[in-house]
């Protein structure tokens, strides 16, 4: 056996159909996996905003059979402050871990990245499967939550402590709903430890001849750049949650300060800092805002060159932005918490490097925009989503701007101001993200094209529905309006209530939009058009093999790569695209 | 013909671009994971700075035989990282019964430190430490100190556990040099961060 012997796991054509759809070692299936756990999440968790819309804008109103989902929570169904807070909680949770950072990175990376640099399966198909699983476990953990009796955790996606830390006595769902919680997220960490490992190890080792680093499509850079993130970023979410466990089941403090009176009662703890808690979340947190959005960026890129014909204005820029992100990413955590308590002077020094990385983010959108100037761009459904997300980033990211100074962030901070940011940089446009990665990759996926006409429906009404509902957050932040309250009728926040009953309904709307999205999905899964092997004319190598494709990807050849990603409209070429594994040669430049 | 051979061939016989770090995969994810668990270990690391800085009285109870003891596990771990790499250079020259004795004697070393460590355990709890207070000062020693001993001691049992695995499949001829090199890897790196976790912890709490 020579030294190199066994680098590679790889395995046989799947038998029986354990081993086929469910335990599967196919990073195909995997990918799906994912995707179907993101669709599951997602629906859930805007189910749980509906439900927050409208307790905000009608508070005394009924929902049916809400009491059957929890009977402390919402008695008569009509919900309790408490369990307002216990839905935000697992919204959060849901939108964050289970959809953001799992459809873009884990689904789409797992179907595609080993395509499209060549290779036949991931580096560790084991860890593959073991990682999807754990992440399944993980999503079991959250979900048991409701169905213990006094309901969800109450103390949002941050688990801020000492709320999160103290245990029952601070209020609803803190015993074994934040038990779930936690013990869920840690599951997540190693599930996300596990696939990064494999992300990275796919990339750099398993490249086709000819397929050098730079000669990746930006979506596998993306792929590749979130994965170290996630590699780095995990690692400290995992002894957070490890030491929040410690202290809530086993009595220690590291997060709760000594003489904390909760409920009239002296909780017996000592010592601790709850700025340790948001130190450790955010090193993460922050990091965790590009785990969600590189992979976006990199599909809308993948897709609006192929849309548009022609490559970005530079290839190497766009590559050195998304890098320049991810290092930055790790140096701006404190921004979340210019109003904790922290040394104000701190507050400056994180307030530098956040407004560094807008640099990257801005030459990113530069590049976009200059590429789409004057090109012939193709209307399709994913290149619709993909204009959508450049403005969701752009429109999220301009409130960016303010919130990162310390001086104005004292008033906007916990508003609605902030709510209406993170959710359109960091929420749609990554959804974007993944409903243009939807639209472009499901022919290859399922062997079916989508319907273009219910895609185009979805869009317009979909961006439209997302503008009305974040947009005028921020006008609500501007008023004062704090968030995380379950309602506003009788404070000086009441005269703002008709901007709030207009978002609702669009939220309620847009949320319906959804079931558009999801009968196209279910409906041309089984009944759309035969999809080509490259219906879009696209030139990397995901489109070489049949729609869709066989267990082994290239059907046990090795493909040769001869050209950069991205040769479309090439002068004096045979056709306007030029395939990656195409043999013909470039002309010679004059 | 498996499929890993297939994979394996296709690097050599160069249908496939070449590695940008000449070393195997599984090599490549050690080193992964090295990284990751060291950021977590630095976390951990830190909270421990963190809580200590922030309280007024932090006891410094350990005396001479504790800080002995301590040194005397030091020393067993830094030897059991030498025979592990006499095991790596006796598989390298195909000695496999002498690589197989040095994986066994490693494992024993990173035992021995268990039981070493254990026993101090034992002691500092019978003198009254637990995760939530002590005779001393802060409550937070207990904690901070059972735990991060608590995750260095789970890396070295799940090390010693790592260690009998891949002796056994490489005396059963199922394993080879490459594999007791990345096993001496991880059992280098939970060595390493020993190597913090004594001035941090040990030297820095001595009695003065």
């Amino acid at each position: 056996m020579s030294d190199a012997a066994a680098a590679v796991q790889h395995h046989g054509p799947p038998q029986g159909f354990l081993r086929k759809y469910v335990f599967s070692l196919d990073h195909k299936v995997i990918g799906k996996q994912y995707y179907g756990l993101a669709l599951v999440a997602v629906f859930t968790g805007m189910f749980l905003s509906w439900l927050m819309r409208f307790h905000l804008v009608w508070p005394n109103a009924a929902i049916p059979g809400l009491q059957w989902l929890s009977r402390v929570g919402a008695p008569g169904g009509v919900m309790t402050p408490e369990y307002y807070l216990s839905l935000l909680t697992m919204h959060g949770t849901l939108m964050v871990f289970f959809v953001l950072t799992n459809a873009p990175f884990a689904a789409f990376g797992n179907y595609f990245l080993p395509i499209q640099i060549g290779a036949e399966d991931m580096a560790f198909p084991r860890f593959n499967m073991m990682s999807f699983w754990t992440t399944f476990a993980a999503f079991l953990a959250l979900m048991t939550a409701f169905f213990i009796p006094d309901g969800p955790p109450i103390s949002g996606w941050t688990a801020y402590a000492p709320l999160s830390a103290v245990g029952p006595d601070a209020g609803p769902g803190l015993g074994w709903g934040q038990n779930c919680w936690a013990i869920s997220i840690a599951l997540f960490c190693v599930a996300s430890l596990l696939g990064s490992l494999n992300f990275i190890a796919t990339t750099l080792d398993l490249r086709a001849k000819g397929m050098t680093l730079m000669r990746m499509p930006i979506c596998t850079w993306a792929w590749f750049i979130t994965s170290c993130i996630a590699l780095l970023a995990f690692a400290v979410l995992l002894p957070a949650c490890l030491l929040l466990i410690l202290d809530r089941i086993a009595g220690t403090s590291f997060f709760i300060p000594a003489g904390l009176v909760v409920s009239d009662r002296l909780q017996p703890h000592a010592g601790g800092s709850p700025l340790l808690w948001q130190h450790l979340f955010w090193f993460f947190g922050h990091p965790e805002v590009y785990i969600a959005i590189l992979p976006a960026m990199g599909i809308v890129s993948h897709i609006l060159i192929n849309s548009m014909r022609k490559p970005l204005l530079s290839h190497k820029v766009v590559i050195g932005s998304m890098l320049s992100i991810g290092f930055l990413s790790y140096m701006v955590w404190g921004h979340h918490m210019f109003l904790s308590g922290m040394n104000p002077f701190s507050a400056l020094v994180f307030s530098f490097p956040t407004l560094i990385i807008t640099i990257p983010a801005t030459v990113l959108t530069l590049i976009w925009l200059g590429s789409l100037y004057g090109s012939n761009l193709q209307i399709t459904t994913a290149s619709l989503f993909s204009l959508g997300f450049i403005s969701m980033f752009v429109s999220g990211g301009v409130s960016g701007f303010f919130l990162a100074q310390p001086s104005i962030d004292i008033y906007l901070h916990a508003t609605y101001f902030v709510v209406g940011h993170f959710h359109l940089v960091m929420g749609v446009a990554a959804i974007f993200g993944i409903f243009a990665g939807t639209y472009f990759w499901f022919p290859k996926m399922t062997g079916r094209m989508m319907n273009e006409t219910l895609g185009k429906i979805h869009f317009w009404f979909t961006f439209v529905g997302a503008y009305c509902i974040f947009m005028p957050f921020h006008y609500l932040g501007l008023a004062g309006n704090v968030r995380r309250y379950s309602s506003f009728v009788d404070d000086f926040m009441a005269p703002l209530m008709p901007v709030h009953k207009f978002i609702t309904i669009a939220a309620l709307f847009t949320g319906a939009v959804q079931l558009v999205f999801l009968f196209n999905l279910i409906y041309s899964r089984f009944k759309g058009a035969p999809a080509p092997d490259n219906p879009w004319n696209a030139t990397s190598l995901e489109w070489t093999i049949p729609s869709p494709p066989p267990w082994d990807n290239f059907g046990g050849k090795h493909p040769v790569v001869y050209h950069d990603p991205y040769q479309y409209g090439v002068e004096g070429a045979s056709a306007d695209f030029i395939m990656q594994t195409s043999p013909e040669k470039l002309p010679e430049k004059s | 013909m498996s499929h890993a051979n297939v994979a394996v061939e296709s690097h050599a016989a160069g249908v496939m671009e070449e590695r940008p770090f000449a070393i195997p995969s599984s090599k490549l994810v050690m080193w992964l994971f090295i990284i990751s668990d060291a950021v977590t270990f630095g976390a951990i690391l830190f909270a421990y700075g963190y809580v200590r800085n922030a309280s007024a009285d932090w006891p410094t109870p350990f005396e001479a035989p504790s800080i002995w003891n301590a040194l005397l596990m030091t020393f067993i771990l830094v030897t059991s990282s030498l025979t592990v790499l006499l095991s790596l250079r006796a598989a390298q020259t195909d000695d496999r019964r002498g690589a197989f004795n040095w994986m066994l004697v490693t494992a024993a070393g990173g035992t021995l430190f268990a039981i070493l460590h254990l026993r101090e355990w034992m002691s500092l709890i019978r003198e009254g430490v637990r995760l939530f207070q002590n005779p001393w000062g802060a409550p937070l020693f207990g904690a901070t100190f059972f735990s991060i001993t608590g995750l260095h001691m789970a890396h070295v049992l799940a090390g010693v556990i790592a260690l009998v695995v891949v002796a056994l499949s490489y005396r059963a001829g199922r394993h080879t040099a490459k594999h007791i090199e990345i096993v001496s890897l991880y059992w280098h790196f939970v060595d390493v961060v020993w190597m913090f976790v004594v001035p941090l912890l040990y030297l820095m709490n001595m009695k003065h």
